[in-house]
């Protein structure tokens, strides 16, 4: 009946023109949280724990094969509030990869039982949904919505192992001091919106050379660019990512270290390279300071790490930092150094973060830096998975680290900031010192025996969410299959970049005012 | 023969190593050595030395968005130094088949990997690739110390590592820079188009730090070598002997490949400061290696102090000292890897390879005693030896071109017959250690050492080999930095 009724409606009824093709890839992801959240309510087990995550899987691989059908397309979508081009669909490429591997590091996890299994990937869906909506707004209030679409289902997805105390302290911190960055970003979007009348970027550009030296103006960048260095994980509005990144699920704090830097990046292209290009003085050298801080503090803070997770925080610090050079300088090859490098950060910690989540499921040290000790021994190909990420992270040839750090060095000093780039180098230096302790406990150490800590993942009672079957350690084909995957990748897109770099160039060329 | 197949054949048999059992893994790499060698060989008979300008040229484009070109090239200045790392590369799979290796395809794998490395290194003729290859070599040597070291291996090879890598990463910068500031439209690395566009006064400068900084470090130089003992002290010894053997020796060469063309007005800039770090690297090296007892670390000093002649002759911008840079180069790494194999030895017969444990070996082992003062004898370049040839070259470019330095240097030639004949004296002769017990070097030891020996005896008969085949690049190599010392004197005549 319905289904009659409906083409009626649409000839009386002429709404706005939608370009639903170029909405495809928002779509997939939105429907993809509905029906997993419907089919999370069936009692069945096989549905709750088969079926839901296929789903959820197959969402995001939906929307990369609807943005590959797009890419090349570029539209604006709802108005002009966003714009669907080679920026987005790329950007979205990198974040719906990291979900596609959350899903499957978490799939036989504890979080997804504590938090049944519907919500707990809807809730990823949806805040995947709402990063592609950060990183293709193009107005003020596209990219608030996109940024708490983003935000909110994080804060609850770091506390999903409810019956874990730092689980629930991780997501609390994080819903804390993220809504203290998320007003802190608003207020400032409302000075910009007060210095140029305008909300959408177009019409900020515009304005904006006119208004340079406006205190409002200023004052409004220096509150933006700090909200959105919250979410980045950049120095010194870094504090809360230690804490969270250990204390959430270990698939959630990959999903997070992955995809939130993805979409926090890309907004941070998006604004400052397109909506205040004209002001670049003002903003660049602020953004230089803090890339430079940012990679001291992360490769310091890093240094005394024995938590595999609190060390891979830090590491995304002083990622975020280097990733910070593509930003300042304003110019394509930036953009592309960025998008570029993000691809490698996608492959290096997804193939860490799987080692980590294999370990702590097999050993009872949880992610302690000794779960991995031996591990060259007794399982050579996760050792290797673990060694390329880390020496990709380190930025060793060889691996796609170090291109991607080649070319965020080749952005910065064709940019005219030399001196960015040999803060990059002095970075990496820094950080060989804890990376090469990962690779040295791996390799060069003897495994622990087990029974030195008593036993803290498995063996809870039922009542607090046990279960025998399901906590008993035993290897999981899909955590291998997520770490040897993005290991090999590691390694062939550093010796065959040339695929992300026909990516990266697309991408960059979305922002046709860059030279 | 295309040198691709020479630079990866060495990595192709570790891979394949990797996947077969232990005993088979010895074999598959001493072959892919052997047959790597054998390339060298052909390549080495085959180079025309009447042709200027790179032989055997392999040139793809690799990374076209970076600039980057796979572009791999033979002139005088690499030639014999990468038929010198595949004779080492081979003596020294030979010497580690003899040892029990935990997990030996792991083990055969990364050496291989080490031998690729080294070859790219020294052939590469684009500055990024060569960026690349001089980190990748250093890799495999954090696996083998680590995995297979001696005592405090792990903290040692992460210092070795992480010195090492300052430089290099400091040089990646460098690299970056001479290719995106380079005058001219696009971007690129390759080495022969960067000696065109060069780079202002300025920018020579401070990229000439960051590379003198990655080569110092490496080689190592006096006061950046304080990874070298603790490095030196817990590398398994074969693996050692082809460290010290040829990766000081690219970083010598990165020198004369890179700096001095492409840096030409730095290089002047600099020289004096190069000159006093080579002396302070010979005077420290040498006092170092006639005090410590330490079998390894007296090697490990006087190679320091041979690095320092090195340098030395390089930044001496005449072409004898520069000629005399590369022959020494191939002289100290065919010298240096039967040492650490007679070290080796030794330390089998004493127990230890402290100096103060052995005494009388000589004994019952007069072969080992002959090979080992052969070897002395050219480690402290005694005329007759293709060492002498290479200092006094060396020495006489320095006399002409800065005198001071030369009196100086002479000191360092003297304290090397001091160091040689002590470790020498001390371990053959004297009395007898009390652990020490005396018997020959078996037929399978001299599989390794006395063809080298035989090199050594060769070369000395025949230095100008490799001066010949060397000369045309060598002066091709550094005339720029000729020219701009010759204006820099010009400017200062006529201020």
């Amino acid at each position: 009946m319905s289904a009659l009724l409906l083409p009626i409606a649409q000839a009386k009824v002429s709404g706005p023109h939608i370009d639903w093709a170029g909405l495809s890839p928002l779509l997939a992801l939105f429907g993809g949280a509905t029906i997993v959240l419907l089919l999370g309510l069936f009692r069945a087990r096989p549905v709750r724990e088969v079926v839901v995550p296929f789903l959820a899987f197959a969402s995001f691989g939906t929307a990369i094969g609807l943005g590959i059908w797009q890419l090349g397309r570029r539209v604006d979508l709802i108005s002009g509030a966003m714009r669907s081009d080679e920026l987005t669909i790329v950007l979205m490429f990198i974040f719906c990869a990291a979900g596609m591997a959350a899903v499957l590091l978490s799939w036989r996890g504890v979080a997804v039982r504590e938090a049944s299994h519907g919500e707990f990937y809807a809730l990823m869906l949806t805040s995947a949904a709402g990063m592609y909506v950060l990183v293709a707004a193009q107005n003020l209030v596209a990219l608030f919505l996109g940024l708490e679409l983003l935000s909110i289902p994080l804060y609850v997805l770091c506390a999903t192992e409810m019956r874990r105390e730092t689980s629930l302290e991780s997501g609390l911190k994080y819903l804390v001091i993220g809504s203290v960055g998320s007003a802190t970003l608003l207020y400032g979007l409302a000075f910009i919106y007060g210095a140029t009348g305008s909300t959408d970027y177009a019409g900020i550009a515009q304005k904006v050379g006119s208004v340079s030296n406006d205190t409002l103006l200023l004052t409004g960048i220096a509150l933006t660019l700090a909200g959105m260095a919250f979410k980045a994980s950049v120095a010194p509005f870094h504090q809360w990512t230690p804490d969270v990144y250990e204390g959430a699920p270990t698939s959630i704090t990959a999903f997070m270290a992955v995809a939130t830097k993805t979409a926090a990046l890309g907004v941070m292209l998006r604004f400052f390279n397109v909506a205040l290009l004209d002001v670049q003085g003002d903003w660049g050298p602020a953004i230089a300071a803090l890339a430079a801080i940012t990679i001291v503090v992360g490769n310091v803070g890093a240094l005394g790490q024995s938590s595999l997770k609190r060390l891979m925080a830090w590491s995304s610090v002083a990622q975020a930092g280097y990733l910070l050079a593509g930003v300042v300088v304003a110019t394509r090859l930036g953009v592309q150094a960025t998008v570029f490098y993000l691809a490698t950060y996608l492959f290096m910690n997804m193939a860490a973060f799987g080692v980590i989540v294999a370990r702590e499921r097999s050993t009872p040290f949880g992610d302690d830096i000794r779960s991995v000790a031996g591990l060259g021994a007794q399982q050579p190909l996760l050792a290797a998975a673990l060694t390329l990420a880390m020496l990709g992270l380190a930025g060793i040839p060889a691996t796609a680290g170090f291109i991607g750090k080649f070319y965020l060095i080749d952005a910065a000093i064709s940019g005219d900031y030399t001196w960015l780039g040999v803060m990059i180098v002095i970075g990496s230096m820094v950080s060989l010192a804890y990376y090469l302790r990962v690779i040295a406990a791996v390799w060069m150490q003897s495994p622990e025996p087990a029974d030195a800590v008593p036993v803290t993942t498995t063996g809870r009672p039922a009542l607090a969410g046990g279960d025998e079957v399901a906590d008993a350690p035993r290897a999981q084909p899909e955590v291998w299959v997520v770490a040897l995957v993005f290991g090999a990748a590691t390694l062939f897109f550093g010796i065959i970049p040339s695929p992300l770099f026909d990516l990266a160039v697309r991408a960059g060329s979305a922002l046709g005012n860059l030279f | 023969v295309s040198l691709s197949i020479v630079l990866w054949l060495p990595f192709a048999a570790g891979l394949v190593g990797l996947l077969l059992p232990g005993a088979l893994s010895r074999l598959v790499a001493i072959a892919g050595t052997g047959a790597t060698l054998v390339l060298a060989v052909i390549v080495l008979v085959k180079f025309k030395a009447s042709t200027g300008g790179l032989q055997f040229v392999t040139d793809e484009t690799w990374i076209k968005e970076l600039g980057i070109h796979y572009k791999l090239g033979i002139d005088g200045l690499n030639l014999f130094l990468i038929v010198l790392a595949t004779v080492l590369f081979l003596a020294s799979a030979i010497w580690a088949s003899f040892t029990e290796w935990e997990r030996p395809g792991l083990f055969f794998f990364w050496f291989g990997l080490a031998e690729s490395g080294v070859l790219g290194a020294l052939m590469a003729q684009d500055l990024a690739l060569f960026v690349i290859f001089f980190d990748l070599m250093l890799v495999p040597f954090l696996f083998l110390t680590g995995s297979w070291g001696g005592e405090g291996r792990v903290p040692a090879i992460i210092k070795l590592f992480i010195y090492t890598l300052v430089g290099s990463l400091l040089m990646l910068a460098g690299a970056i820079a001479t290719g995106v500031l380079a005058p001219g439209d696009n971007v690129t690395f390759v080495l022969s188009d960067l000696a065109q566009r060069r780079l202002s006064t300025g920018q020579q400068e401070w990229v000439f730090l960051f590379f003198a900084a990655a080569f110092l470090v490496k080689m190592p130089a006096f006061p950046l070598h304080g990874w070298m003992p603790d490095g030196y002290r817990a590398m398994p010894l074969p693996v050692l002997a082809v460290f010290s053997g040829i990766l000081s020796k690219v970083a010598a060469y990165g020198f004369l490949r890179i700096v001095l063309p492409l840096y030409p007005d730095a290089t002047v800039h600099f020289q004096e400061l190069m000159l006093l770090i080579s002396l302070a690297s010979i005077l420290y090296g040498s006092a170092m290696a006639f005090t410590t007892t330490n079998t390894r670390l007296i090697l490990g000093y006087s190679s320091v102090a041979q690095l320092g002649f090195i340098v030395l002759g390089i930044f001496a911008l005449r072409p004898e000292g520069a000629q005399g840079a590369v022959l020494q180069a191939v002289n100290h790494g065919l010298v240096v890897a039967p040492a650490f194999f007679i070290v080796w030895l030794l330390a089998a017969r004493a127990g230890s390879e402290d100096l103060r444990d052995m005494g009388g070996i000589a004994f019952r082992a007069p072969v080992l005693a002959a090979m080992f003062l052969i070897v002395t004898f050219a480690l402290l370049a005694m005329p007759g030896s293709s060492n002498f040839v290479g200092e006094f070259l060396i020495l006489l470019g320095v006399f002409r071109a800065k005198i001071v330095f030369a009196f100086i240097a002479f000191a360092g030639v003297v304290m090397a017959s001091y160091y040689a004949l002590r470790m020498f004296i001390g371990a053959m002769h004297n009395r007898t250690g009390r652990t020490v017990t005396s018997r020959e070097m078996s037929v399978r030891d001299g599989i390794v050492l006395v063809p080298l020996v035989v090199l050594i005896i060769g070369f000395a008969l025949y230095p100008q080999i490799a001066l010949f085949k060397g000369e045309r690049a060598v002066r091709q190599t550094i005339a720029p930095a000729q020219q701009a010392a010759a204006a820099s004197e010009r400017a200062q005549v006529t201020p």
